[in-house]
């Protein structure tokens, strides 16, 4: 059997089921606003985002693994342009870029130019420090949590508070190897 | 304004096509259980079609299996002659790390592996005339992805308890040469 070679973000994209860009995109603000009616303050509702991309990206890396082909990164730089290239291509049909490298090679920003969960968005002045996509940030850690790194994501750059694109720092804390997991004196 | 296209694909569409067998046998009884385990040493699933002889309860036999992989995957790992980076035997590997095994064969039966980053392990025990299954552990991959991955009421790392996915996964089996 030949080696599965990883596919290419777009051909992932190609073969895979789809929905219509603007239901997506407008389920999502009527998730946000629901959030933000229910919570009623802006903190618990990126935390409540962040926790829900958590909860998609432990179920969405399976999916990834199943769909992409690819087995396994060198490094946590591999890592980074898998997650720009064919993660963000696959899920939601834009690339990233990945720039901003640390020397030690674990830190790394993903810059989004096109984002296509805030089509329509505008935040009013009462949703100040809203953090509108917080789920990305909850589904990267999430999804990377299950091939075992641990990670740290914040945002540097939103559009919607006047920025020029969408900027995530990702930072590896570490790295969980594999343990046997019972005790032995059961 | 990009739109995607409108889903309307019915339910033999969600998955690629599925590979054919590839032994010398006829299809039909070939396979004789699947074990899928979690990185936390969880049974999400255990299936029999075909096992006349059983010596251990259950609990026992789903921790020794595990135990077996999880041993022979680190020892594989460890004599790996071709690579120098490697450490001590009995040092935790990390996820993806080292060479993995993918089949061992007995007079009796073959024992098939597959282990995804994400801490997922498949193991299909077919009869020994079977082929080169990788390609179908690939599949109940990919059907473990759409009928229990993405159903909302499964919770991950809980036994799978889900009439769809054991149904095509029965389907398919029964295909394997």
């Amino acid at each position: 059997m030949a080696p599965l070679v990883p596919k290419s973000g777009d051909a992932v994209f190609a073969s895979v089921e789809r929905v219509n860009a603007e239901l997506f995109t407008l389920t999502y603000g009527a998730i946000v606003r629901q959030l933000l009616t229910d919570l009623e303050e802006v903190e618990e509702v990126n935390k409540q985002l962040d926790q829900m991309g958590y909860n998609i990206g432990v179920r969405l890396i399976d999916e990834f693994l199943a769909k992409s082909n690819v087995s396994r990164c060198v490094d946590f730089r591999e890592t980074a342009d898998v997650i720009a290239k064919v993660g963000f291509k696959m899920f939601l049909g834009v690339a990233a870029t990945v720039t901003n490298w640390d020397a030690e090679g674990t830190t790394c920003s993903l810059v989004l130019e096109d984002n296509p969960l805030v089509d329509f968005v505008e935040l009013p002045d009462t949703c100040q420090g809203l953090r509108y996509c917080n789920i990305l940030s909850g589904v990267i850690r999430g999804a990377l949590e299950m091939v075992s790194m641990k990670t740290e994501i914040t945002w540097i750059r939103d559009m919607l508070n006047g920025d020029d694109a969408y900027e995530l720092r990702v930072k590896l804390l570490k790295q969980v190897p594999e343990e046997y997991p019972y005790k032995d004196d059961d | 304004m990009q739109f995607f296209s409108g889903s309307t694909s019915t339910e033999s569409s969600l998955l690629p096509s599925a590979p054919p067998g590839t032994g010398a046998g006829g299809p039909g009884n070939n396979v004789h259980m699947i074990y899928i385990f979690n990185r936390a040493g969880v049974c999400l699933l255990y299936r029999e079609w075909n096992r006349p002889l059983r010596t251990l309860d259950p609990q026992q036999d789903h921790k020794l299996m595990f135990g077996l992989l999880f041993s022979l995957r680190s020892f594989t790992a460890k004599i790996d002659p071709t690579t120098a980076e490697k450490g001590n035997l009995g040092v935790p590997l990390l996820p993806g790390q080292g060479c993995s095994f993918y089949s061992f064969k007995t007079n009796t039966y073959q024992l098939n592996f597959m282990e995804t980053p994400s801490g997922i392990k498949l193991i299909l025990i077919t009869h020994s005339r079977t082929g080169d299954q990788r390609e179908s552990l690939k599949y109940i991959y990919n059907l473990y992805v759409e009928y229990v991955v993405k159903n909302p009421l499964y919770v991950p790392g809980t036994p799978i308890q889900c009439d769809l996915f054991t149904k095509n996964l029965d389907q398919y089996v029964r295909t394997l040469i």
